[in-house]
């Protein structure tokens, strides 16, 4: 394999690794407040509350999306930086907010779109910086 | 209350992240290919700071459970992630990474959406 293509290749995965990341996340938040909205105890500082949270059928499949997210982001963080991986995978809080809009009916103002704007802009521009500056020395 | 919960999930957050950011790049060295998840698994089993990494993201994660009970999605998620410029900037202070202009351009814009979303 080239040098070239070897790149490629790389940057190929980064990127399948980045949408992976990117939508695990919200569909994982959308459980989890489904899930707790349903849930009919208000929780306070008792683990029980929590372990019997945990076994609502929302929760625990937002618990498994988390789960999955967590476990793909560590490995794409081994070839890229978390400056780079922080910003690219911000358009989980655009999908997460059309979620509660679509999903949960939460209300969603003109500010909060001209949020997500400035979100694409934000994560397009740190796109076009090559994703890994760091050896991982420090 | 649920400032509270945001301050928890935010420092919880940082924390876990920096201290992953740092062990997974150790743990490729040079090798430029990112492991399966199997490998993951195996890493985290045989690294200290990578548990302690996950004990954070448990903290985050409950602290969010408790958040979203009785908060919008909408809020809470962009909430919290007022870690997004902390762990930024600690990415340059800690991580070593080079974060050059066009990178803290994107970040701030990044951050300016977060608070206009929230």
């Amino acid at each position: 394999m080239t040098t070239a293509s070897r790149a490629r290749s790389a940057g190929f995965h980064v990127y399948s690794l980045l949408i992976v990341v990117t939508l695990l996340k919200p569909l994982s938040n959308l459980s989890l407040a489904w899930g707790m909205h349903r849930f009919p105890e208000f929780l306070s500082l008792q683990p029980v509350q929590y372990l019997r949270a945990s076994l609502e059928p929302f929760v625990i499949l937002g618990i498994v999306l988390q789960v999955l997210w967590l476990l793909t982001r560590m490995s794409l963080l081994c070839i890229a930086d978390l400056s780079y991986v922080l910003p690219m995978t911000s358009a989980g809080y655009v999908i997460s907010t059309l979620l509660g809009k679509l999903v949960l009916h939460e209300p969603v103002s003109a500010s909060r779109w001209a949020g997500a704007v400035l979100i694409s802009l934000g994560a397009a521009l740190v796109a076009s910086t090559p994703g890994k500056t760091a050896s991982g020395s420090a | 209350m649920r400032w509270v919960l945001v301050m928890i999930i935010v420092v919880s957050t940082v924390v876990s992240d920096l201290l992953q950011s740092r062990e997974m790049k150790l743990a490729a060295g040079g090798e430029g290919a990112a492991p399966g998840l199997g490998r993951v698994l195996a890493l985290i089993a045989s690294r200290r700071d990578l548990i302690v990494s996950i004990v954070c993201m448990a903290i985050s994660f409950f602290a969010f459970l408790a958040l979203v009970q009785t908060q919008p999605l909408s809020f809470a998620v962009p909430a919290s992630a007022g870690s997004f410029a902390l762990e930024t900037v600690l990415a340059k202070l800690v991580l070593r990474e080079q974060i050059a202009l066009r990178r803290a351009a994107g970040a701030l814009l990044v951050v300016a959406g977060i608070v206009l979303v929230a």
